[in-house]
């Protein structure tokens, strides 16, 4: 029962992968310009769908800006070139990966930084306790309260 | 009531800042366009009512003038065509279109039919410029000062309202004078 479950999730996400594919038939002269250009359109955000890579949604905008891309590429234009592009016109929000800018930093450094501050706590803890270790002799404050 | 300070600060600085997230969180998931206080977009294209001319930025050039971005297909637009051509009946500012990825006779149609707000209308077939100008679904209208800079973007079917509160004031006094 369970298992018959399990193969047809399975299954039906494979059926949703191959019609997501069918939404771009493009192909590039090369497979190198093929890589770039597959990269490229997914890492594009759908403005219209906005949880969509331009490379997998089906609406007008999105095959409009594929078409961008393809001739950027062909044009011999870098990838740079092609983000840069993009994000002059439609904002940072177009890229799934936001770039690092002096704007966002403190978003790129705070996990660092949080990490670095539990560390610090946790050896800390661990030195205090170790201290405690040798003259053990009272029970701790909170086993007497349980 | 020490061992408590810390976590119930912390607690408070992450309730601000998700407060402030939320309260400067664009509304309807509109997006601020980058075009903003930049030159906006030239372009050169055929008009949609008279075959032998082109419309050009160039020519807009020392004017204010209100861009718009429509197409007979979106739905929107027949929302706010009322309101457009009441701004061009009050006549502060030029409305200037543009029919993107539209039938020309349909669109042609579809004016004689309902009244023609716009001073221009460019032709966007292939949807070019609308990538240029950062458009990502109709209706959308700029606002293009007589620097040729972009001073705001509305997002969405225009109301007789957001006219007065976001388009009215920002344009210079004397034009705003004459209503």
């Amino acid at each position: 029962m369970m298992r018959g479950f399990v193969i047809a999730l399975v299954v039906s996400l494979m059926l949703c992968a191959t019609a997501a594919y069918a939404v771009d038939p493009t192909q590039m002269p090369t497979p190198a310009l093929q890589a770039r250009y597959l990269a490229l359109t997914h890492e594009l955000r759908c403005m219209q769908c906005q949880n969509e890579a331009i490379a997998d949604s089906p609406v007008d905008l999105a095959a409009d800006l594929r078409r961008q891309v393809r001739e950027m590429l062909l044009a011999g234009r870098t990838d740079d070139d092609v983000r840069n592009f993009m994000v002059a016109r439609y904002g940072e929000f177009i890229l799934f990966r936001p770039r690092m800018s002096m704007r966002n930093l403190w978003l790129w450094l705070t996990p660092g930084l949080l990490l670095g501050v539990g560390a610090l706590v946790a050896v800390r803890i661990v030195q205090q306790r170790s201290r405690l270790v040798p003259q053990d002799n009272e029970p701790l404050e909170e086993d007497i309260r349980s | 009531m020490n061992r408590f300070a810390l976590p119930l600060g912390l607690f408070a600085l992450l309730a601000v800042v998700l407060a402030i997230g939320i309260k400067h969180s664009p509304d309807k998931g509109t997006i601020a366009s980058p075009l903003i206080g930049k030159p906006a977009p030239q372009f050169s294209l055929p008009s949609l009512t008279d075959a032998n001319r082109i419309v050009k930025s160039s020519d807009l050039r020392g004017r204010w003038y209100v861009f718009n971005v429509w197409g007979t297909w979106c739905g929107g637009c027949r929302l706010e065509h009322n309101v457009l051509l009441q701004m061009r009946h009050a006549d502060l500012v030029p409305i200037i279109g543009l029919d993107w990825k539209d039938n020309d006779a349909e669109a042609l149609s579809l004016l004689s039919q309902l009244g023609n707000p716009y001073e221009l209308i460019a032709v966007d077939h292939d949807g070019r410029e609308a990538i240029d100008w950062g458009v990502y679904g109709a209706p959308e209208t700029f606002l293009v000062n007589d620097q040729g800079l972009v001073v705001y973007k509305y997002i969405g079917p225009l109301t007789q309202e957001a006219w007065e509160r976001e388009f009215l004031p920002r344009l210079p006094a004397k034009q705003a004078e004459k209503s």
